[in-house]
């Protein structure tokens, strides 16, 4: 890698970082720079101090490293908390807005206020000015800049455009200007890239259910999982779907159930506090064989835990939530692409199946941005499983919901088909969908739903190997986790380690032989997770019997880095 | 022509003498009268011996949870609006476990009929006080007699301005069948209470009970849709007790206000690859 900066703007909720971010990776990505984005906020609405951080290469990349070339200070906070995550940068800050006792070399005075009343008067266009003073100090193109402005505002009018475009260029005139050695950070604008994105992990959740033709969401309300809830309901008018929002997540669930009996692909989003409430209805489902997908971004709990921040703490009860033993699927996409590409198949399974899926974000993934391959719509199959009109008419018998079959998937026909009557029960229930309370029936009813996992297990792909198949260690880890975890297998390498990675995004029914082909030989296993019980580890271990030497586990609310994820390895001396 | 015997004889698992056979009646005698097949049909219920009510008549049913009888049919109704959907609930089931659904139901007002089988007692777990239950009356939990006040769901449903809310009685099968009938017919949520004598745990509140003290509203007492006078009515309960309709408004239905449903039922919307793909670029 020739270029790898990171810019870091802190301050306190409702300064602005959300749009001097945006707005910066944005510009950045449109340099031709691979761009990797992550935001640390506190449940508060204004005050507190959060972050947005961006790292930006030649190369591409999958994580966030921990130093820091430009610090873009909106508070006081923002020095006092990140000055010792400096390397040699260059902290910009507004001393008339921000006081400080203590003067440091780092420190690049803008005055970002000033400049914002004197060229737009207004303060509202002092977060231009920082993103114009962070482009000078890297020397780019500022008509990059400038166009990224237009289209943001587009909305908003040509003056409020302008005004935007003359705050960004005296700032990034006053860095140029004022900047002791001129351009700090003198480096090459790379090729523009062709086929690239720039997207969070919840965008691509929601963008995967509608190119799979979601027709219902319910849902209600919780951090860090309501961004797709958002994207999803400001496209609904365009996409022909309804969004609901439920009174509470037991609510979001029954009625997601109720929309899929009659027919609509329906989904709902939550975090782990909401799973909690739905759990009930994920048993229903269960038992009525009524697809859904449910969309989990998890957070640290238990109870309210740590609401905007990250965690992998919910794995092992997604797996068992709810009281009796039914068929699930439960996913883990790793990258945007995965979530795009998963959610999209989930329904797919979920109809395949009649069954629900659970799709396992968190919120590392679903708020960091991601520069990754463009995601291609046609790709994605819409697979209904449903009885057509024609086949109804054809039928010799009379229609059961719950038809025995060999694999134990019943066709199904939609209430309102003529010629048919749908019955469905959270009863046990004859083939026709009436309580029959009888052994027979129940062990034959058991079975039925039962194949249907044994079935899907089939279906299961093998885990990713990133690296070498005879690696002599391999880091295990599921979920969000994989762009961390690549970076720390390259690090090893190039510190002469042998070293590679079996990454899981299907995470139930786990393939365990497919897995014990690839895991059973010798060679050292560590599973990488962002818990403190090992939740993977153990389920592998269940599985598969299949043994880790030690763990990596995470539990602070923060997401991996890939030197963290080196620096306990070399700890904990397998190495 | 629909007939009764169109919506099939079934055994059922109700004790002899319950009040829901005469729901069970007046249902079908309803939706005979109002020429509704089968097919058209989706009955969504919750738990307990209503619950059963779907299994003891031919057409489409869900028979879900305890309480939960509300989202799914609201859902189902906005999933195809062109079935004909019913929620059957009892006073545990929609008035205590599904209180909330209630409220929020009435808020959003999606064409579908409540019918809630009222016996004022806790049938299938053998005789615990309801929300319905009057205070005093002695159950195995309430030793001394029960403390909490009587939820009133009429004057519950008609302060949050319910668009359809009328009372009837299980042992009058003519005028129950009456009330469901007009109570499909009145486009946006309709909540029917219906008295219902639990022979075997509600000593109280019997068959001679309800005939000694129900009476028939006239409908020329009062403008159906004066809010005041229906809560005022709502609010009689004791020797006398008012069964008929108690107030109509129409307020807009929920899948009216949903312009998708216009060019018919969501299910048959197809997927807009080309527009994802559109959306896809945004993010270049």
């Amino acid at each position: 890698m020739k270029v790898d900066l990171t810019i870091k703007i802190g301050g306190a909720a409702g300064q602005g970082l959300d749009t001097i971010g945006s707005v910066l990776s944005s510009t950045l990505m449109k340099c031709g720079f691979f761009v990797f984005t992550t935001q640390f906020y506190l449940s508060r609405i204004r005050g507190g101090h959060n972050t947005f951080q961006i790292r930006i290469s030649d190369e591409a990349i999958k994580a966030m490293d921990e130093k820091v070339d430009i610090l873009i200070a909106l508070d006081r906070a923002s020095i006092e908390n990140h000055l010792d995550e400096m390397s040699d940068g260059v902290v910009i800050v507004d001393r008339d807005t921000v006081k400080l006792d203590d003067d440091f070399d780092s420190l690049f005075h803008v005055p970002l206020l000033k400049i914002a009343k004197d060229t737009g008067g207004n303060k509202l266009y002092a977060n231009s000015v920082a993103v114009g003073a962070a482009m000078g100090l890297l020397c780019l193109d500022f008509d990059v800049l400038s166009n990224v402005l237009s289209s943001i505002f587009e909305r908003k009018g040509q003056e409020i455009i302008d005004n935007n475009i003359k705050a960004a260029k005296a700032g990034y005139d006053y860095a140029r200007d004022n900047y002791p050695q001129g351009c700090k950070f003198d480096i090459q604008q790379p090729e523009k890239h062709s086929n690239k994105m720039l997207i969070a992990g919840n965008e691509s959740v929601g963008l995967g259910a509608l190119a799979a033709g979601l027709h219902f969401l319910s849902a209600y309300p919780m951090t860090p999982s309501t961004g797709v809830m958002n994207y999803i309901a400001g496209k609904a008018g365009k996409f022909d779907l309804v969004v609901e929002q439920a009174e509470d997540e037991i609510a979001a669930l029954n009625m997601a159930i109720g929309a899929s009996f009659t027919g609509a692909r329906s989904m709902v989003t939550t975090s782990g506090g909401g799973f909690c409430l739905m759990v009930e209805a994920l048993g229903l489902a269960g038992i009525t064989e009524t697809p859904v997908v449910i969309f989990q971004a998890q957070r640290p709990g238990p109870a309210t835990g740590l609401p905007t921040m990250t965690e992998q703490g919910d794995l092992l009860f997604a797996i068992h939530a709810a009281q009796g033993e039914f068929p699930r699927c439960v996913f883990a996409p790793g990258t945007p692409e995965d979530c795009f590409y998963m959610t999209a198949n989930a329904f797919n399974i979920a109809e395949k199946y009649q069954i629900p899926v659970i799709v396992m974000s968190d919120q590392y993934l679903a708020d960091s941005m991601f520069t990754c391959e463009r995601f291609d719509a046609s790709k994605v199959s819409v697979e209904r499983h449903l009885l057509s009109d024609e086949e109804i008419k054809d039928m010799q018998e009379e229609y059961a919901r719950y038809r025995f079959t060999s694999s134990g998937i019943s066709p199904r026909a939609l209430p309102g088909q003529a010629g048919v009557l749908v019955g469905a029960d959270s009863d046990e229930h004859d083939e026709f969908g009436h309580i029959d309370e009888t052994q027979e029936n129940r062990i034959k009813m058991v079975h039925k739903r039962m194949n249907k996992l044994e079935l899907l297990r089939n279906e299961m792909p093998a885990p990713e190997t990133y690296g070498s198949d005879d690696a002599e260690l391999t880091l295990i880890g599921w979920g969000s986790t994989y762009g961390p975890l690549v970076e720390a297998v390259d690090i090893l390498r190039e510190e002469g380690h042998s070293a590679n990675l079996v990454h899981f995004t299907h995470i139930h029914p786990l393939p365990a032989e497919k897995i014990k082909e690839m895991l059973g030989k010798p060679g050292m296993k560590v599973c990488v997770e962002n818990n403190r019980t090992g939740q993977f580890a153990r389920l592998l271990m269940v599985e598969t019997g299949i043994e880790m030497v030690d763990n990596v586990l995470r539990y602070d609310g923060l997401p991996f880095t890939p030197q963290f994820i080196v620096d306990s390895i070399k700890q904990k001396e397998v190495l | 022509m629909v007939s009764v015997e169109d919506y099939g004889n079934f055994d059922t698992a109700w004790c002899p003498g319950c009040g829901d056979f005469g729901i069970l009646k007046a249902l079908k005698r309803a939706l005979a009268d109002m020429d509704k097949s089968p097919d058209e049909m989706l009955l969504v219920s919750g738990i307990g011996q209503s619950g059963k009510l779907p299994h003891y008549l031919k057409c489409n049913f869900f028979n879900g949870l305890h309480g939960r009888t509300l989202p799914p049919a609201t859902a189902a109704k906005i999933s195809n609006h062109e079935l004909t959907v019913m929620a059957v609930a009892g006073d545990g089931d929609c008035y205590g476990e599904g209180g909330n659904h209630l409220i929020h139901a009435i808020r959003r007002n999606p064409d579908i009929t409540v019918l809630v089988h009222d016996n004022q007692i806790y049938g299938l777990t053998k005789g615990q006080a309801s929300p319905t239950t009057q205070p005093g009356m002695k159950t195995k939990i309430n030793k001394e007699g029960v403390f909490n006040r009587q939820l009133n769901p009429l004057a519950l449903a008609i302060s949050q301005d319910c668009s359809f809310v009328a009372r009837s009685f299980a042992g009058d099968i003519e005028h129950l069948s009456e009330m469901i009938k007009k109570a499909v017919e009145h486009r946006g949520l309709s909540l029917l209470d219906i008295l219902q004598p639990c022979v075997t745990f509600n000593h109280l509140n019997t068959f001679k009970w309800y005939s000694e003290r129900v009476y028939k509203l006239d409908e020329n007492e009062y403008p159906l849709n004066d809010r005041v006078k229906a809560f005022e009515k709502s609010l009689e309960w004791g020797e006398r007790i008012p069964i008929g309709v108690f107030y109509v408004n129409d307020r807009p239905v929920f899948e009216e206000s949903l312009d998708v449903l216009s060019s018919g039922p969501l299910i048959r919307n197809k997927v807009k690859t080309d527009s994802v793909n559109e959306l896809i670029d945004g993010f270049m």
